[in-house]
């Protein structure tokens, strides 16, 4: 069988592509989908961390984790429209209005 | 048999967030992340949960990325990512973080990392178990995930609403007002 070390470094190696992409991109909607794929990453290593505990409490928390991620996109894209109704752009370098 | 499913679904999931990441349209990115949403259902039915890999490919690929399709091809916003370029330096330096950051993480798990792992046991894989458990002893905060929901639907409702134009009044600040004043619901 699968070591579950092989699992967290899988997600430890899907983590660091999520956040070097929600770095660089300048695009929104591609930020969103980066920290998407970070939350996915974190998932996956409680998941694991579960099994190897034997334990399922790891996996009720990963149902909450899918529950505040859902709730997180519908918000996040709401904004983004919002945004895009008084800017027409969802370029995260011409939002800066509040940038010093 | 297993580690090879284990092998050709992680570099699947790779190969996908890759794709995810550096793919310069926003609907081919969104479809690889469906790509990666599945290879990791498929690590959770691999490690005993079952119940999550099923929510996993519902909620995820087939609710959340819907919803991210269809704000991509409302707001259009092919275009805008191909015109822009440049800050070439913003981009090496978080590159560079993320690198750092991965090799940071693979060094912690690979010494601190499980060396035996117990056979999967039944009660671990059942639903029965993992129902109880939520609906005993976390209750109060799967209640409180139900309440959340409602807030963010109806706090998504309110956010994404046409502005309350009046007939010719340019008003790009007045309707910001109804926005945060029925936000606090």
């Amino acid at each position: 069988m699968v070591p579950v070390s092989w699992y967290l470094l899988l997600s430890a190696l899907l983590f660091a592509i999520g956040a070097a992409g929600a770095l660089t991109r300048r695009n929104g909607i591609s930020i969103f989908l980066s920290i998407e794929l970070m939350l996915n990453a974190a998932n996956l290593s409680i998941v694991a961390f579960a099994r190897q505990l034997g334990d399922h409490t790891g996996q009720l928390i990963v149902f909450f984790v899918m529950a505040v991620a859902a709730a997180e996109a519908a918000v996040g894209l709401a904004l983004f429209i919002a945004v895009y109704r008084q800017r027409r752009t969802i370029d995260v370098n011409r939002l800066n209005l509040m940038r010093w | 048999m297993e580690t090879l499913i284990f092998l050709l679904f992680a570099a699947l999931a790779l190969a996908s967030a890759l794709m995810v990441v550096l793919h310069r349209n926003p609907v081919y990115a969104t479809m690889s992340l469906v790509v990666t949403l599945f290879s990791v259902a498929v690590f959770f039915v691999m490690l005993g949960a079952p119940f999550l890999g099923t929510i996993q490919v519902l909620v995820y690929a087939g609710a959340i990325v819907v919803l991210f399709l269809f704000v991509i091809m409302l707001l259009n916003v092919e275009r805008e990512e191909i015109q822009r370029s440049g800050q070439t330096a913003q981009r090496w330096v978080s590159i560079a973080g993320a690198i750092v950051f991965g090799a940071v993480l693979i060094i912690m798990f690979w010494q601190g990392g499980p060396t035996e792992t117990g056979e999967l046991t039944p009660e671990m894989v059942s639903m029965k178990g993992l129902a109880t458990a939520l609906f005993s002893e976390y209750l109060l905060a799967f209640e409180a995930v139900g309440l959340l929901l409602l807030v963010a639907v109806i706090g998504a409702t309110v956010a994404a609403r046409r502005p309350q134009y009046a007939d010719a009044a340019p008003a790009a600040h007045a309707s910001d007002a109804p926005v945060g004043e029925e936000r606090e619901v």
